[in-house]
């Protein structure tokens, strides 16, 4: 099968790659894309570690197809963080010990910063339901649902 | 004389050194890199649960274009059955018919045979290709099935009472005389129990990627809970010897014990060696569920004597734990630790190894000892409602203290038990009224436990930069935050910034053997190390810094991060820093570093006490642990933030356990829920804050009193959820998990 040529955006800069018609966008972000970031726990839709932004809408890219970012624009883990300034996320769960062996950490901060998106003052329950799709087998959630929290009331704070 | 004047860093809440690579996505886990040139591997696996391979036939797989190499059991190095050969407490006569089936397959999802090809899907399309033909055989799934007379046999060479036998070892301890400690007792309580296999559910699926030159150096990336038992593992069953291996660690994404042993790395080192191409295997989430882990299952019975007033005077456990296709469950931490909170004079404690049609058991956190102690904690919990005794304290009345002869042998010296206990008592929850909702039931349930611990060999190298900071390397794959640990261990000893230190962990080929990631032991262990690495490097400092003041060495102090004369005696001079010592160097001696390799001893043991608020949908039958108390002894938290994220992450793995963990298999002896959809692991909308506290009775035998924190929180979990339910609706649950339909059933059971 001839491979199919994607022009996309991806963290904002524009990207091209060759795939294979049934590759998953998270094939191509991991090979030709290089963009590891974003993990494969499962390739079901059921662990969230490969979650990314499809024009800002949240999604597992491992149930996107990746000749589907034709023309969209898709934000991932690396494009999370402003050259060496760091995401309040990102320096967050750093501060507070939000992760522990790292491999959701991606997901779960693409997740979070979805919610904040859309939600700038969310309640613990709906922190909860939201990244209720990220799975995490270290932190028994505590510490990044707090995280969350946090940087909500901070990213408040330094919006007024 | 190394002045250390304050506690800066450590018990700081300081950021890990990996953590920015964590949160920004470029941290290298297993499936994260690729070579020139390279290919991919998969395996062939058996269908069937029990079937003997009467051949192989893999010749249509070799013709597929793209294809480079087959290999198949013949491949791998063959361990006879007659001898044991161990490495660590694993047999590499199981481990060679784990990683690949020889005579028999003995699980669905057994490896028969492994392919490399130039794409996953050539390489997926040529294992369909690979003819095998099978004799299937009766199989056992079950422990009541596994041990029936009749039992379909996996191992005809494995005897118990001189028979074919499917119990592969036992395993007893003994303190006392239980028979005439029953005697003594005015009541006494004997259930028995049963819980499923869980999986330790790490995240990061087993990936390996593997060179082999055509002189036989060979380079593996991969995760693994220990690249030098990686190696090992490699060198035995690849017949590479292991100056020839070097196994870099990956960064892991979650371990539990499950990633303790190998399963892809010899494969595709042979599909290496036979392709002369680097070989990639990732695992699919659904091999991991079919093939690796998980711990046993288990059915256990105790018996506990005690009279009136509380004094347990006996006790006996059974537990019977599968170990999967090949022997090997953990028996010890079931047998060995149930008891071990308790002073009490006569125990026995049995355990037997049970093999059965699935796959072959790996560690899991504290590996048994969640349940041994979910029975008797359970146990306990009917005996101080029979007595009407508050269950802490019964526990009190009971526990073990300095001085106390552990039913599994030492002699405990200061522990913190009592003192778990204590605060459990004191804390806000315990005294907390429980709410009331229509349908709903609420209760609460305590329970406690212990896990061993453990030391082993360790290596340390500590080196000072040219310009005066630190780099430690350290053999333990970090799958918690020990190296923002060690980096505060170190930091606190030089008297610097704890941002000056650098921690990595060193491959097999920069770094002396250190044993694996696993038993609690790597904080323990590498604190040791470090330590007595970095005070190495403190004389050598000295010693510079008194030859540039020309007085003698004991007449200078290292404190804050510089040398100092010890007092005006000594002689008047500006305190020399370590980044002047260190620009001094090539001119007062040389390069300043140590390293340290120990077999370090005085691990000891661990306790936690936990209390669990359940609240029960009674027309749902839906369990949801409301509010969750862990405190533990945890010596001395050196990152407070990754003792308190061990704690919540063994919590929640325990209410997974308690709840909803398990394996569904259907009427061909498969699997049914092979992935995280159907295997129903907590989700952060299950839970609720997991609060913690962390009592610190500091362990003697270690320099900065460390303890292995990682383990004991699970053990304590099920027993305390079990209790909890009892509380909330009167009924015991003897079985696990406690899922809406058992609950219900219960619920709905007539009295």
């Amino acid at each position: 099968m001839a491979k199919v040529h994607v022009t996309t955006t991806i963290n904002d800069e524009p990207a091209e790659y060759l795939c294979e018609p049934n590759d998953t966008m998270l094939d191509a972000l991991r090979g030709p894309l290089g963009l590891t970031g974003s993990k494969e726990g499962c390739a079901s839709g059921d662990c969230g570690a490969c979650s990314v932004l499809l024009d800002d809408r949240l999604v597992c890219s491992c149930l996107m197809l990746s000749v589907e970012a034709e023309g969209h624009h898709i934000r991932t883990i690396e494009g999370m963080a402003h050259g060496d300034k760091l995401h309040p996320l990102q320096q967050k769960f750093l501060e507070t010990a939000a992760l522990q062996c790292g491999i959701c950490t991606s997901g779960m901060l693409m997740a979070s910063a979805a919610l904040l998106q859309k939600n700038s003052q969310p309640s613990e329950e709906e922190v909860r339901f939201w990244l209720a799709g990220n799975l995490c087998r270290c932190t028994g959630y505590d510490k990044i649902v707090r995280a969350v929290l946090e940087t909500a009331e901070e990213m408040r704070g330094a919006a007024q | 004389m190394n002045v250390v004047t304050d506690n800066k860093w450590i018990g700081q809440r300081t950021i890990r050194p990996d953590g920015v690579d964590k949160v920004t996505g470029r941290a290298a886990f297993a499936a994260d890199t690729n070579m020139p040139g390279m290919i991919w591997g998969k395996v062939k696996r058996s269908p069937h649960p029990h079937a003997r391979i009467k051949s192989i036939d893999i010749s249509k797989a070799e013709a597929l274009p793209g294809v480079k190499a087959v290999v198949t059991a013949r491949d791998v190095v063959n361990f006879p059955v007659d001898k044991s050969v161990m490495l660590g407490i694993q047999d590499m006569r199981w481990m060679c018919r784990n990683v690949m089936a020889r005579e028999k397959a003995l699980f669905p999802g057994h490896p028969i045979a492994a392919v490399a090809a130039t794409t996953e899907a050539i390489a997926a399309h040529a294992c369909e290709l690979i003819e095998v033909e099978y004799e299937v055989l009766p199989w056992a799934i079950e422990i009541d099935d596994a041990i029936k007379p009749d039992a379909p046999i996996l191992h005809e060479f494995l005897k118990f009472e001189g028979k074919p036998s499917n119990i592969a070892g036992r395993q007893e301890i003994k303190k006392g005389d239980v028979a005439q400690g029953f005697a003594e007792a005015e009541i006494v309580i004997e259930r028995s129990f049963a819980t499923r296999p869980v999986h330790q559910g790490y995240i990061e699926p087993h990936a390996c990627l593997i060179s082999v030159a055509a002189d036989n150096k060979t380079t593996i990336w991969s995760s693994s809970q220990g690249q030098f038992m990686v190696r090992a593992m490699t060198a035995y069953l690849t017949g590479i010897p292991q100056s020839d291996i070097r196994a870099i660690p990956a960064e892991i994404g979650g371990g539990f014990g499950g990633k303790t042993i190998v399963y892809l790395e010899p494969l595709a080192t042979l599909l290496a060696k036979k392709s002369g191409r680097p070989v990639k295997m990732v695992m699919t989430r659904e091999e991991v569920m079919r093939a690796t882990g998980p711990t046993s299952g288990s059915k256990s019975t105790v018996k506990i004597g005690a009279r009136k007033d509380g004094t347990i005077v006996a006790a006996q456990g059974t537990f019977y734990l599968q170990a999967g296709a090949l022997p090997g469950s953990p028996i010890r931490g079931a047998v060995g630790c149930s008891f071990s909170p308790y002073d009490i004079p006569n125990v026995l404690s049995v355990g037997f190894d049970v093999l059965s049609n699935r796959s072959k058991v790996a560690a899991y956190r504290a590996p048994g000892a969640p349940i041994g102690a979910y029975a008797v904690e359970c146990v306990l919990d009917e005996l101080a409602e029979a007595l009407k005794m508050d269950p802490l304290e019964l526990r009190l009345k009971n526990a073990a203290r300095q001085g106390t002869k552990a039913a599994h042998g030492p002699v405990f010296p200061r522990i913190g038990y009592i003192e778990t206990l204590e605060a459990a008592k004191a804390h806000p929850h315990y005294a907390a009224p429980l709410g009331q909702a229509p349908g709903k039931r609420q209760g609460r349930g305590v329970a406690s436990g212990f896990w061993f611990n453990a030391g082993g060999e360790s290596s340390a190298q500590v080196n000072i930069t040219e310009d005066g900071n630190v780099v430690v390397t350290t053999g333990h794959p970090d799958i918690g935050g020990s190296r923002a640990a060690i980096a505060n261990i170190c930091a606190e000893l030089l008297g610097i910034d704890y941002r000056r230190v650098s921690v990595l962990i060193g491959d097999t080929a920069t770094i002396g053997f250190s044993n694996l990631t696993g038993g609690s032991r790597v904080l323990f262990a590498s604190a040791m190390v470090v330590t007595q690495s970095t005070d190495k490097i403190i004389a050598t400092l000295r010693d510079r810094a008194a030859k540039i003041w020309e007085i003698d060495p004991d007449a200078v102090k290292w404190e804050n991060g510089a040398a100092h004369p010890v007092s005006p005696n000594a002689g008047q001079f500006e305190p020399l820093t370590l980044a002047e010592l260190a620009a001094k160097a090539p001119q007062m001696g040389g390069p300043i570093g140590a390293g340290v390799q120990l077999n370090t001893e005085g691990a000891e043991g661990g306790f936690g006490t936990h209390i669990c608020d359940v609240e029960v949908d009674v027309d749902l039958g839906i369990v949801r642990v409301i509010r969750y108390t862990a405190v533990q002894d945890v010596g001395r938290a050196i990152h407070p933030s990754y003792v308190e994220g061990q704690m919540q992450g063994g919590v929640a793995q325990g209410i997974g356990w308690a709840l909803n963990e398990e394996y569904i298999y259907n009427k061909d002896g498969k699997v049914d829920n092979p992935g995280f959809l159907d295997y129903r692991m907590p989700v952060c909308s299950d839970l609720p804050m997991l609060d913690t506290v962390m009592v610190e009775v500091p362990n003697p035998k270690h320099p900065q009193g460390v303890k292995g924190v990682g383990e004991v929180p699970l053990v304590p979990v099920m027993a305390a959820v079990a209790n909890a339910v009892h509380n909330a609706l009167g009924k015991r649950f003897c079985s696990l998990p406690m899922s809406p339909p058992t609950v219900l059933e219960v619920i709905e059971a007539k009295p």
